[in-house]
């Protein structure tokens, strides 16, 4: 038995060479992914995951990983499964380089208002 | 709180880049030389792969064992709002393992065959929870110093290459900012108190300073392995440079409450602006690291006892339907 500095350990009379057999597969549950809102009004953030069997233990976990400092107001959890993603090998479909139409930036209407005037001397 | 990762010098990795995609490896090694991350479904180097997820591991398995030692004095911190916040502390520690195990199951390797490498002596863990903590002022010297060197080792490799590791070490270093201030409160109350306690204080000091000398392992070896690591900002600092760093942040402070140092050789070279100190036992860190400290067995034991008399309620819990896919991010 394992004679502890700690008191608790020394109660729990445990067995040095104790042994066990290995944990199995999802033996820590599957995994929730983690959404956090600050403050009213904010965007929820995702801010990482938890380990549980359902969620309702993942919203419990969830609040004591990520909201048991600081500012919370609410949290979200989804089944990691449940999350479909886009991948990363596919980041070319977002260049946008070539659309300067959607963009405010797009448009140089002072350039004409100059240019107009100029040639008509208002 | 955490060293740095042990490194087994016999490791034989030597064809480190063997059998890589020489147009992949370029676009990878690009990527992290422009600053940006590696996300976890990027291709990746097996060996970059490999290091991250022993790294972080090593790391996790820390956060959880060195849960322990400090949890020693949790029955019997002086007053309740020591005891509330030792007990904070040791819940941020947890905290800090499941979100590091969480960084490196997206590597690919499950929770489930983390805890059984650690349970079985498999997988190592920063070697200073291999001692115990004989009285409190043990307890507060680990939340101050061992946390400090934590810290020194966490700020530099949460500017790393792998993003799920960095989000993790953003987190984890807010809060142990909370251990560090903590635990010199505690130094300092002892420090300043009666001739008992700063005695004990001294006596705690004695017995860490080995274990705080061994805390970032010895001297790298230069190699082309480490030169390739850093290149990968999968290592972001040598082993000795973040022994000065620590030097040069707390040995001032440590002196300035009057304690002193078992180390005649400990000063700065006002030349060099290093600090000079006496060789750590680097055979006594080998073999505590192998099984051989006074802890090790202890702290496995209590760990697969954890584990056994919890799994009852873990499997009552499982849903049927669950089925694990590698976390997100």
């Amino acid at each position: 038995m394992i004679q502890s500095l700690d008191p608790r350990i020394t109660r729990a009379e445990i067995e040095e060479n104790n042994s066990i057999s290995p944990l199995k597969d999802l033996d820590q549950w599957e995994t929730y992914e983690v959404f956090h809102q600050k403050k009213r009004g904010d965007q929820h953030m995702h801010v990482g995951i938890v380990h549980a069997p359902n969620a309702e233990m993942a919203l419990l976990f969830a609040k004591e990983q990520y909201g048991r400092r600081g500012v919370s107001v609410n949290i979200w959890v989804v089944c990691t499964r449940d999350v479909f993603t886009s991948d990363y090998d596919d980041t070319d479909m977002f260049d946008v380089s070539e659309k300067q139409y959607r963009e405010a930036g797009g448009y140089k209407v002072m350039e004409k208002i100059n240019k107009y005037k100029k040639a008509n001397k208002i | 709180m955490y060293g740095n990762a042990y490194i087994d010098p016999n490791d034989k990795a030597n064809s480190i880049l063997a059998g890589e995609d020489p147009q992949k490896l370029e676009e990878f090694e690009n990527r992290i030389a422009r600053g940006e991350k590696i996300e976890p479904k990027d291709w990746m180097p097996k060996e970059y792969r490999r290091q991250l997820i022993r790294m972080i591991e090593q790391h996790a398995h820390s956060e959880i064992i060195g849960a322990l030692p400090e949890g020693t004095w949790i029955t019997r911190a002086p007053g309740f709002r020591r005891k509330l916040a030792l007990m904070a502390k040791v819940q941020d520690e947890v905290g800090h393992a499941q979100l590091l195990y969480s960084a490196a199951e997206t590597l690919g390797k499950s929770r489930e065959a983390m805890i059984n490498d650690l349970i079985t002596g498999k997988s190592k863990y920063s070697n200073v929870f291999n001692y115990p903590a004989f009285t409190w002022a043990d307890a507060c010297i680990i939340a101050w110093l061992i946390d400090a060197g934590a810290i020194i080792n966490q700020v530099a490799n949460a500017k790393g290459s792998y993003g799920p590791y960095c989000r993790a070490l953003d987190r984890i270093c807010t809060e142990e900012s909370f251990h560090l201030k903590y635990g010199h409160d505690n130094v300092v109350t002892l420090a300043t108190g009666s001739e008992i306690q700063r005695e004990m204080v001294q006596a705690a000091l004695i017995r860490w300073w080995p274990p705080i000398m061994h805390f970032f392992g010895p001297s790298d070896k230069i190699s082309q392995h480490t030169e390739i690591l850093m290149k990968w900002k999968v290592k972001m600092a040598s082993n000795d440079d973040m022994r000065q760093q620590f030097l040069d942040m707390y040995v001032p402070k440590i002196w300035d409450l009057g304690l002193t140092l078992p180390d005649p050789l400990l000063k700065k070279n006002p030349e060099t602006k290093k600090w000079e100190y006496t060789e750590p036992d680097w055979e006594e860190f080998k073999r505590v690291i192998n099984g051989g400290g006074p802890c090790n067995a202890e702290r496995l034991a209590v760990r697969r006892h954890a584990e056994e008399n919890g799994r009852w309620v873990r499997e009552a819990l499982n849903n049927v339907g669950s089925k694990y896919v590698v976390p997100l991010a």
